[in-house]
């Protein structure tokens, strides 16, 4: 008996060798940490309950019958984040190079269409060659199985995506498709054709780094919502966004025991608009008062920088923000930051997390690379973002509030449940300037008058009372209490019923 | 007594005075700049009368401004405050003119001491010491030692027309001023086209000790001893203290003695400061006279219980001073930080804009039978503009001896929450943490010699580091048991949050044990030093106070990933607390150096780039300007700080920068 005991144990010992000491020790020289350490990390202490260990490969082309390692070179199975069920795949780059084969990804559809039956994130650890090409079409198919759950569970389960190796290829489709992609500086990148195809095709010299490398897909691309300085990094910040996330569509946002007063008061606040309107200051220091604790989880931090998303908590709830930063193109509108809000917006509608929306836009940037880059529709995203939102929507009107951009960012006209405005608050189809200068065209050679008439439209539209008169505002509250009245809007949410008309899906200006 | 007072000034000054006046019962009026509007010393007076734009010149020391400002308000007398128009003769006059008070000296008083000369021939006059010097021309090498024999080594022989250190030379015997004189000579005539030459006598181990005087108009006067401001930088006051570790009994009598001579002399009333450099032997001599109240008055107040802007109003209002010589002792020790919006870490840069918090530490009686004072005019939310003096409060301590009011100035330094702008908090701790100055073996010198290299932060030492350590592995165990309470969770399998702990901070790696009850926790060390940490912090407050083994311990605490950001006497910390495997899988993970960046120019504060001097490839020398960026209306020339070809331009004019963005780069 004894010894049949002992051969689990020493089963279960070769599996969790992985590819062997010498191929860890070169993980480990890369900067990297293995697909066990990483899960190890990634769930709580001894939570993680690992299935298909002894999954192998049944290839036999290319003489891959001799080297059939137990795993086939991916690690999958269940463990809790901070006492909440998560999945997870981890794929071993010390076996195989990680590559995807038919059982490798047999391995990978197994725990995903456990995390929808049961309600659960998956969190996928991308670290692979690619396909494993002794395979050939098995391990393309291989690929397609795990693209049709990543579809199927997009909306139903939260999807999080690591990349902290190579994924190249069409291995980088499973991530595109999830919710959140993280990457790791220096150790991680991503692409769909390589820097030597790059080269034979169309003569770019580019390295790996440039091509799809963090920098490149948080800063440019948009591909990644955040970069962190090394494995460990970022184990324990996806950590942290688990706990703002709930665990499938069916359940409200997480909550936490929160140390903060939401009636706290914030006096500086009465002064974070400056005198000048077109002085900038920072939004993020209006979020960060207003959050509990001043916790605020960014995503996309250096991407479209004119709109700010994330999760913070209020009353220990998770809450979306969505904010313009006037920081950064004076907070306008434009292609890139419809797009990165109008995929929060719809993240957090699908997850039931309610939307905080602190408005401060002077309108769409206009130019041709804007009307050629097809803003129109873009922006369209956003806009259908909201209006199809069914969350508790809260909306703060800080200063500007121009034009459609007004119409877009949460107004009341899109259902929006609590809408505020500070009294420094302007809404208005444009600045004050610009609608003289159309208004009384007849009378600009006559700087005095055109003076006059500015100073005449700023009197009647810089406020926010034209919109109030007509319930477009529900109330105009003082900027020191703003975290009190989210709050209690929030609060007074918690019960919202709101459903939109039955639809196959809808069309959204992709 | 007055009924209403006006005071010129603005800032912390400003709201001083305005406490005095209100304790007093007059009532008070202030002027502000457009920069000003909604500054706290407006906020506290009675009230405020606009004086034009921001820049000083056209509105704080505009004296037809002020006057209109008296008039229009009815102001019977004027504080002038330090700096603007508290030394201006013309100004005192315009109000003796009007017939309205100036809550300071006579204007013959401010005139007879506003000039170098003429206040040093005074003091000499008076019997007060002064440097020895030959101020007329010398000529030649030979008349030059025979003068320094009579001053006596060592001398410095001075250019007239010097400035940076041209043409001066110190000299310890005949030979060096002989070989001195020819050099100073030559190098004057050179760089300055004018070789007339002085000398004087060198003072070494200089120290900067001032004596506050106070007199009234009925010929009575007395001095409340002295303050030493060594601790300077570049000629700016950093931290003063009262009385001076250096003086003695007599020298202190001779001192204010002097000082009260020098005062009666010119007919001084009001309160006035005799500033003096003091050498390793006590000698002392004449600088100046200020003949208006010093920023660092509080510490006086603090030893010796005197209201001076209460004694200066009262001067004013022609009463006589409540006390004698003999009724003022010295009472303790205070210390003074200034508190700057400078970035130590930066040279000491001007850093303005937004206080996005500032909290200072609770004023008034410390549990521990120290005082804590706060002089300021800045609220959270205010600006820092960049149109004044950068000062952002005087923080004062007071105790028993000295080595308690440093030890009060440690914690009040580590409670003062300053975030929006860089200032030199933590510099000022790291002051009060240095062996030297605690010592109090201090001179002018010092922070030029012990910060030779500029100021990177502090490092703890390895007690403080256990007690830092053992207070986060307590904060982390709060912050993780929080975690494990979040809903959703697995009923009956949740987390546990476990004893053992891997704490890492300053390059060390701290494995501990916690053990935690209703009180607190215990933090047991690998080599078994066992520390009891209580606290009430609980997560994201951003001030956590503790009490480790006994002894309080205050923290700033920041969010990091994956850790904590704590910052305390001085020091910058990014601590992280792991469970052992954590710690051991962490310490796999490469070093990531910070990127070389001396082969690039980088924006050296936000701004908007206004010219691109040089092209790509173009050779620049040592100096050579290379851009221009234009920050806060200041055009700010950056230059090339060695030879070097230009690889790759960044930046175009026009472009809007970060701090540290790219704008050029250098083969």
């Amino acid at each position: 008996m004894k010894d049949i005991l002992q051969e689990l144990e020493s089963r279960r010992a070769t599996a969790r060798q992985g590819g062997g000491e010498r191929r860890v020790a070169a993980q480990h020289a890369k900067g990297k940490l293995t697909a066990r350490e990483r899960i190890e990390l990634l769930l709580d202490e001894g939570s993680f309950e690992e299935f298909d260990m002894f999954v192998r490969h049944r290839c036999t082309d290319f003489g891959m019958e001799a080297d059939r390692p137990a795993g086939d070179g991916v690690v999958t199975g269940w463990g809790t984040v901070n006492g909440r069920m998560v999945y997870v795949f981890s794929q071993d780059f010390t076996v195989f190079g990680g590559s995807l084969s038919e059982t490798h990804a047999q391995k990978i559809c197994k725990i995903m269409d456990m995390a929808m039956q049961n309600g659960a994130p998956v969190i996928g650890i991308n670290d692979s060659g690619g396909a494993r090409i002794q395979e050939g079409v098995a391990s393309l198919a291989g690929y397609a199985e795990v693209f049709q759950r990543n579809v199927l569970a997009s909306g139903v389960v939260p999807q999080i995506s690591l990349v902290m190796g190579p994924c190249a290829g069409g291995a980088v489709y499973s991530p595109a498709m999830t919710d959140f992609i993280f990457m790791v500086k220096d150790s991680s990148y991503m692409f769909v054709t390589g820097p030597d195809v790059v080269r034979t095709v169309t003569n770019e010299i580019v390295t790996a780094e440039e091509l799809g490398g963090a920098a490149t897909h948080t800063k440019k691309s948009s591909v990644a919502d955040g970069a962190y300085e090394n494995d460990v990094e970022a184990l324990a910040e996806t950590r942290r966004l688990i706990d703002f996330l709930p665990l499938n569509n069916r359940q409200k946002a997480p909550v936490r025991p929160f140390f903060d007063d939401p009636a706290r008061l914030e006096p500086s606040l009465d002064t974070l608009i400056p005198d000048n309107p077109n002085q900038p200051y920072d939004m993020k220091e209006l979020i960060l008062k207003l959050a509990d604790e001043g916790d605020f989880f960014e995503i996309q931090r250096d991407f479209a920088a004119n709109i700010i998303t994330g999760f913070i908590r209020l009353e220990g709830q998770s809450v979306g923000v969505v904010a313009n930063q006037p920081m950064v193109l004076a907070g306008c509108l434009d292609i890139d930051s419809s797009r990165k809000a109008a995929r929060f917006v719809r993240f957090c509608d699908a997850f039931e997390i309610p939307i905080l929306t602190l408005v401060d836009v002077p309108g769409f940037l206009p130019g041709t690379s804007q009307e050629f880059g097809g803003v129109i529709k873009h922006g369209a995203k956003l806009l259908f973002a909201y209006g199809e939102a069914t969350v508790p929507k809260v909306t703060v009107i800080t200063r500007k509030a121009y034009g459609g951009a007004y119409d877009v960012m949460a107004s009341k006209h899109l259902r929006g449940d609590f809408n505020y405005a500070w009294p420094t608050a302007e809404i208005a189809v444009m600045g004050a300037k610009g609608a003289t200068e159309i208004l009384y065209r007849s009378e600009l050679g006559d700087k005095d008058k055109i003076a006059a008439r500015t100073r005449d439209y700023e009197d009647r539209f810089a406020n926010p009372f034209v919109a109030a008169e007509r319930g477009f505002i529900d109330e105009v509250i003082m900027p020191h209490s703003t975290r009190r009245r989210i709050s209690r809007a929030f609060a007074g949410l918690r019960n919202k019923k709101l459903s939109n008309p039955w639809k196959k899906h809808d069309n959204i200006p992709l | 007594m007055f009924k209403k007072i006006l005071i010129a000034n603005r800032g912390e000054i400003a709201c001083r005075v305005i406490k005095t006046a209100r304790k007093l019962g007059i009532a008070t009026v202030a002027v502000y700049s457009d920069a000003d509007r909604n500054a706290l010393h407006v906020q506290m007076a009675d009230e405020a009368v606009h004086i034009g734009p921001a820049p000083a010149n056209q509105s704080y020391i505009v004296i037809d401004r002020i006057m209109e400002a008296v008039r229009a308000t009815g102001a019977e007398a004027v504080h002038p405050g330090y700096g603007f128009l508290s030394e201006n003769m013309n100004f005192a006059a315009a109000l003796e003119k009007a017939g309205v008070a100036f809550i300071g000296p006579p204007s013959p008083a401010i005139e007879a001491m506003g000039d170098k000369i003429t206040s040093k021939k005074l003091a000499q006059e008076a019997g007060v010491s002064t440097v020895p010097g030959y101020m007329g021309l010398i000529a030649d090498a030979d008349e030059a030692v025979r003068i320094s024999g009579e001053i006596g080594y060592p001398v410095m022989i001075k250019a007239s027309a010097g400035g940076g250190g041209k043409g001066m030379r110190i000299a310890w015997s005949e030979g060096e001023v002989k070989e001195g004189f020819e050099s100073s000579k030559n190098e004057a005539a050179s760089s300055f086209g004018d070789d007339r030459i002085f000398i004087e006598k060198f003072v070494t181990q200089p120290r900067h000790i001032e004596i506050q005087v106070l007199a009234d108009s009925h010929g009575n006067c007395v001095y409340l001893h002295e303050r030493e401001c060594s601790i300077q930088r570049r000629n700016q006051k950093v931290i003063e203290e009262a009385p001076s570790p250096f003086l003695d009994e007599a020298t202190r009598k001779a001192m204010g003695e002097q000082a009260c001579a020098l005062a009666r002399a010119v007919g001084y009333t009001s309160a006035g400061t005799v500033e003096f450099i003091v050498d390793g032997d006590r000698n002392f001599y004449f600088l100046e006279m200020n003949t208006r109240l010093q920023v660092e008055h509080p510490v006086t107040e603090l030893i010796t219980g005197v209201d001076l802007v209460e004694q200066m109003i009262r001067v004013a209002a022609g009463e006589k001073l409540p006390f004698a010589q003999e009724d003022l002792k010295i009472n303790g020790w205070a210390m003074e930080s200034r508190l700057y919006a400078e970035d130590p870490y930066r040279n000491f840069l001007p850093s303005i804009g937004r206080l996005t918090r500032y909290r200072p530490p609770v004023e008034g009686p410390t549990p521990r039978g120290g005082i804590v004072r706060n002089d300021t005019g800045v609220y959270e939310g205010g600006e820092i503009s960049m149109y004044y003096d950068p000062m952002i409060a005087k923080l004062c301590t007071w105790g028993r001896d000295r080595a308690q009011a440093i030890e009060e100035m440690r914690l009040a330094l580590d409670t003062f929450e300053v975030e929006g702008i860089g200032h030199n908090l933590p510099f000022c701790s790291a002051v009060m943490d240095h062996p030297r100055f605690a010592s109090g073996n201090i001179t002018t010198a010092f922070i030029a010699e012990e910060y030779e290299g500029g100021f990177t932060g502090a490092e703890l030492d390895d007690d403080l580091i256990g007690r830092v350590a053992a207070a986060a592995a307590a904060m982390n165990r709060v912050a993780e048991i929080r975690r494990a309470r979040i809903s959703g969770r697995m009923d009956n399998h949740e987390r546990h949050v476990g004893e053992n702990w891997v704490v890492s901070l300053q390059g060390q790696s701290l494995p501990v044990t916690i053990a935690a009850d209703r009180a607190g926790s215990t933090v047991t060390f690998e080599d078994g030093k066992a520390l009891r940490v209580e606290s009430d912090w609980t997560p994201g407050q951003p001030l956590a106070r503790l009490t480790v083994a006994g002894n309080p311990l205050v923290m700033k605490v920041g969010k990091i990933p994956s850790g904590f950001r704590l910052r305390l006497r001085g020091a910058d910390l990014k601590v992280h607390v792991r469970t052992p495997r954590q710690a051991e899988l962490a310490a796999l993970m490469p070093e990531k150096l910070p990127p070389d960046t001396s082969k690039f120019l980088l924006c050296p504060m936000p701004g908007l780039v206004v010219k691109i001097n040089v092209t790509e490839g173009e050779e620049v020398h040592e100096g050579q300007a290379l851009a221009t960026v234009e920050a806060m209306k200041m055009e700010n020339i950056l230059r090339a700080e060695r030879r070097g070809v230009v690889k790759k331009i960044s930046a175009a004019a026009g472009a809007s920068l970060k701090v540290d963005e790219i704008i050029m780069e250098f083969e």
